[in-house]
């Protein structure tokens, strides 16, 4: 009799079947899978073609790019003609500096590379010496900075606010915001916390107050109003009006997100702090504020997205900022085309979309970095 | 006792040199310091508010410009392109107060109706199994979140409804719609003899299909029973007014637009070019916030919830209505809320474009014309608190009532 036919080692496993993992699987399960499923994805991957191609015909294809007045960006011909880059070449400068003059245009290069040079080591989480960076760039920065623009001193010419225009404002106004308002929401997010109830009633009436008025009366109130509080030989510059509201407003909102911060600090810590017996103030910067501040830093960029998205406001109390400048670089009679409109706001559009979508992506970095996420 | 006789010489000790400083004692004690420091933070306070009054009243003096409110009587002379009620150049200035609030309200409700509506359907989609439809929605949420809402409304208002047709070659549906450069017609009813009835059957209703709801859900507490009260109000709602316009005639008729010489459509309501844009601008941009609420509140309900409806036997649509979504309400209500408000406050952009907001009409035109900042500006900042204290006030009772009440 022959012996049953014994397996000496394990049977190699089989592939699985064609069609339920890899590429295709996933095409079943999530574009096909059923009759209504496959026509919305071929509704849908219609329309997002369709809107890519005509973005791509728009700004590539038929698009103007050399030229020097209005007449490189008419229709010949009765051809359709897509955007007009030459117009942004031309306006280019207005766009990044304003009317700064141009032969102190060395300035604002100076501070925005300074700028770029302290920020980007700040954002790395794996870069040491965070504490020196952040000192030099929320002290040290903004005074070289404000010495470098306005000049007046050190032998470089007096550059008048009202010169400054485009990126220029835009960055300024945002970055003094937000560096401005730290200090001043930390405050008042403390304030909200104590025990002393006139400390925390005014806290509470002050961030209430700018939480609860839209940022365009802020600007109207610090550009009306304000001359009339302060003493008449004060005389206060438009750009100074409007970053003085401009830090009201967003100390009220750092301030909430600063206590939402200090709120998630276990009593432990406080509790620790008053047992070592250090004081008030002591307990919070050395031991309370660090952690608070490290766990609200998502919250933080996400108040500066809001911030950078709200300085075009300042644009209805007359001061230019990016949108404002290219509104007006919009209206030139020189460049007067059909086409115009539609290239400075996509020109815009990709330049605020950019600086928003680069920041929330790096404030979901650091959330899952900082492990202050949800946890699934 | 000599561990006691040393504690003792010891409190002796102390006890005599606070009798020697007794200022330390009063400096380290904490109620004092706390008075102390409350005591000067309102003298600082009212110095402050003192110094600013002060040099108001100053200023006011040098520069010749009025006080007081008188001037909400006087005659506002300027003309106001998109009104709710009655207006003409010889109204006052409260008038103009008046309009622009009704106008900044008009554009809010509009606009979290369309955006809570917009928001739905994108939060919704960005769940969906199909990869086409996500990536759709998450595009649209990117795009609308991360560019700012002036350059929105810049360009839905330059980009998209200046460059309508002209009146001639409006866009129009069923010959009742119309959308031209002019702006967008609907039609107006009109109300004749007999519609106040229509109106007192319309509140009728709405009062019995909530009696109705009570009473269901009460009777399902006791006996189990379901009752189909969202059908029921319905039909009573779209019923009994129905009915009641049968029996009196249709008093309600409609009024179309209908064009009047090359230019113009006549009759309708007609809303400006600047309220379509802006609405269309503060639906879209607030929408992609609602969606990612509505995104966040969904995903927050524990999946072991779906899975235990599931193995209960429910299919997903009750499991969905009946567990997910009463549990993701708690997560979405609140940020909902403050987003509703921002929409509101965000509607003080409409001055960029023309349209006669509170923000436009009073703070804008009023203040230019009568100079009085610390009035107008005052009113205008008092108008949006009290709409933002009342939506934080109804927010806090909200989530008082729901909280999670653990054992």
């Amino acid at each position: 009799m022959t012996a049953a036919f014994i397996r000496s080692e394990l049977a190699a496993p089989l592939p699985p079947p064609p069609m339920s993992v890899g590429p295709l699987a996933w095409m079943r399960l999530h574009m096909f899978s059923s009759v209504w499923d496959s026509i919305v994805t071929v509704i849908t991957l219609t329309l997002g073609l369709y809107v890519a191609w005509a973005l791509v015909d728009y700004m590539l294809l038929s698009a103007v790019f050399v030229g020097q007045s209005r007449e490189a960006c008419l229709p010949h011909n009765g051809q359709q003609v897509g955007a007009c880059w030459p117009f942004i070449y031309a306006k280019f400068n207005q766009f990044i500096y304003g009317i700064y003059p141009e032969t102190e245009r060395w300035r604002p290069n100076v501070v925005y590379l300074l700028g770029a040079l302290l920020v980007v080591p700040l954002l790395i989480p794996s870069v040491p010496f965070k504490t020196l960076n952040a000192v030099l760039f929320l002290v040290v920065y903004p005074v070289v900075a404000f010495f470098l623009l306005v000049g007046g001193v050190f032998g470089l010419p007096a550059v008048r606010t009202a010169e400054w225009g485009g990126l220029l404002v835009t960055l300024v106004v945002a970055v003094t915001g937000i560096v401005a308002s730290l200090p001043l929401g930390i405050v008042l997010a403390l304030g909200r916390r104590s025990h002393l109830s006139i400390v925390r009633l005014f806290s509470i009436i002050f961030i209430e107050f700018w939480r609860g008025v839209p940022l365009i009366t802020v600007l109207f109130f610090a550009n009306r109003m304000l001359p009339l509080f302060l003493p008449s030989d004060w005389s206060v510059d438009g750009l100074l009006r409007a970053l003085i509201g401009v830090t009201l407003f967003a100390a009220a909102y750092m301030a909430e997100v600063i206590r939402g911060g200090l709120q998630a600090i276990p009593k432990g810590q406080y509790e620790g702090a008053m047992a070592l017996g250090l004081s008030y103030w002591r307990m919070m910067f050395l031991i309370v504020l660090p952690q608070a501040l490290k766990l609200v830093i998502p919250g933080i960029v996400n108040t500066f997205i809001g911030l950078f998205k709200d300085t075009t406001l300042v644009a209805i109390v007359g001061i230019f900022d990016l949108l404002g400048q290219i509104r007006s670089a919009v209206s030139d009679p020189n460049w007067s085309t059909p086409g115009t409109l539609y290239t400075g706001f996509f020109f815009a559009g990709v330049i605020y979309f950019f600086f928003c979508f680069g920041m929330s992506r790096y404030s979901m970095f650091l959330e899952r970095r900082l492990h202050t996420g949800h946890k699934k | 006792m000599p561990v006691q006789d040393k504690a003792e010489s010891a409190g002796n000790q102390s006890r005599g040199s606070s009798q020697a400083s007794s200022i330390s004692a009063w400096i380290y004690n904490p109620q004092i310091r706390a008075f102390v420091f409350q005591a000067l933070l309102l003298l600082f306070v009212g110095y402050l508010c003192y110094s600013f009054i002060s040099n108001a009243y100053e200023n006011m003096q040098r520069q010749n410009l009025a006080g007081g409110f008188n001037f909400l009587g006087f005659t506002s002379g300027f003309d106001i392109n998109f009104t709710l009620i009655e207006y003409n150049e010889t109204s006052t200035y409260g008038r103009v107060l008046l309009v622009g609030l009704l106008n900044t309200l008009l554009v809010a409700a509009i606009g979290i109706f369309f955006a809570t509506i917009i928001g739905l359907i994108v939060g919704i989609a960005r769940l969906s199994n199909n990869w086409g439809v996500q990536k759709l929605a998450t595009a649209y949420v990117e795009v609308t979140r991360n560019l700012p809402l002036l350059f929105q409304i810049l360009f839905w208002y330059m980009a998209v409804i200046r460059p309508l047709p002209a009146v001639k070659d409006s866009y129009k549906l069923f010959d009742l719609f119309y959308l031209n450069v002019r702006g967008a017609y609907i039609p107006r009813p009109v109300f004749s003899a007999g519609a106040e009835f229509v109106g007192i059957a319309l509140v009728i209703a709405v009062v019995l299909a909530i009696i109705i709801g009570k009473w269901a859900h009460r009777r399902q507490m006791q006996t189990g029973q379901q009752f189909p009260v969202w059908t029921s109000s319905l039909g009573l709602i779209i019923g009994l007014p129905l009915i009641v316009l049968m029996l009196t005639g249709f008093p309600i008729s409609f009024e179309t637009p209908v064009q009047s010489g090359p230019f113009n459509l006549a009759g309708g309501i007609r809303m400006v070019p600047e309220l379509v844009a802006l609405i269309l601008a503060l639906s879209t941009y607030t929408a992609g916030f609602i969606a990612e609420i509505i995104r966040a509140g969904i995903v927050a309900v524990s999946h072991g919830q779906t899975e235990a409806a599931y193995s209960l036997g429910l299919r997903p649509s009750p499991t969905l209505r009946l567990i997910v979504i009463p549990q993701a309400m708690r997560v979405i209500i609140p940020p909902m809320t403050s987003q509703y408000l921002n929409l509101t406050k965000n509607s003080s952009l409409a001055v960029a474009i023309g349209y006669p907001d509170l923000v436009a009409v009073f703070a804008g035109t009023t203040l230019n014309q009568t100079g009085q900042a610390i009035e107008v500006i005052a009113i205008t900042m008092g108008c949006y608190l009290v709409i933002s204290l009342l939506t934080s006030g109804f927010m806090n009772w909200y989530n008082r009532r729901i909280a999670l009440v653990e054992r």
